[in-house]
């Protein structure tokens, strides 16, 4: 059975105020014009994820970090309060898959990966912080990238 | 990509692939890359079978076949290994710095 997040999201932070979950009606569903095999496709993690001396994340930060996706595994290092990071330190493809996705665009599953990949730190409690702070900054890279698809990876 | 079901169905993303496996795992456990790459590879098809918005793909992969007790502990309390302390991650944080700005 799949875990109920909902619920234990709210035991696990019983001392605070109630988390308030985004709840929308309807998706934007916007088709693809093209083969994903034709589409640039960009990559974003919210598994805290920095590349070689980017600062760290901190506590409700809602910055993000722009990595090169020609990344070393040896360069990348996660800072992240909200899951165990341990798998994720050790192999950073647990979370930010960035070495699937470039054989994936050698493999022409993909037209190409969109350069950088982003990460940012999604322990984030303010929604708003990301509707109005985070994600129009994200939307305006992908749109500077001419990027046809967008894969989100949560951790 | 999503492994809290309840929670992107609250969401709505316009397209999503549910993966059952615990946080911070994604795309896959660590240096799996067949794995790995097979579940990515799910969600790229994705970008080009889903029709109706908000639709979410369940992908068949199991965490573990014979132990499923994580799916009691993720998330709760006392499941989070003791985190190092803000002094300890600015230390590796230094040590990061020193290393690649040389």
């Amino acid at each position: 059975m799949p875990v109920e997040y909902i619920p234990r999201t709210r035991d696990l932070y019983s001392d605070f105020i109630p988390y308030r979950w985004v709840e929308n009606d309807s998706a934007p569903l916007t088709a693809l014009t093209k083969p994903i095999s034709e589409c640039r496709v960009a990559m974003i993690s919210s598994g805290g994820i920095m590349y070689r001396d980017q600062p760290r994340f901190h506590h409700e930060d809602a910055s993000y970090r722009r990595i090169p996706i020609g990344a070393r595994p040896d360069e990348l290092s996660v800072w992240h309060f909200g899951y165990p990071t341990a798998d994720a330190e050790r192999d950073a493809n647990c979370v930010f898959p960035l070495d699937r996705m470039r054989e994936l665009e050698t493999a022409g599953v993909i037209g190409e990966l969109a350069d950088p990949a982003f990460s940012f730190m999604g322990g984030i409690y303010s929604a708003r912080k990301v509707r109005d702070e985070l994600a129009p900054q994200i939307v305006d890279e992908l749109k500077r990238a001419h990027a046809d698809a967008f894969f989100l990876v949560p951790a | 990509m999503t492994s809290a079901l309840d929670i992107t169905r609250s969401v709505k993303p316009p397209r999503a692939v549910f993966v059952n496996f615990p946080l911070g795992h994604q795309t896959g456990p660590p240096h799996q890359p067949e794995l790995q790459r097979q579940i990515v590879r799910d969600a790229m098809r994705a970008f080009e079978t889903i029709n109706a918005p908000a639709t979410i793909v369940e992908l068949p992969y199991v965490w573990d076949a014979n132990d499923r007790s994580w799916e009691e502990i993720d998330y709760t309390k006392g499941w989070m290994p003791s985190r190092p302390s803000h002094e300890a991650a600015d230390a590796l944080e230094a040590q990061r710095q020193q290393k690649f700005r040389k």
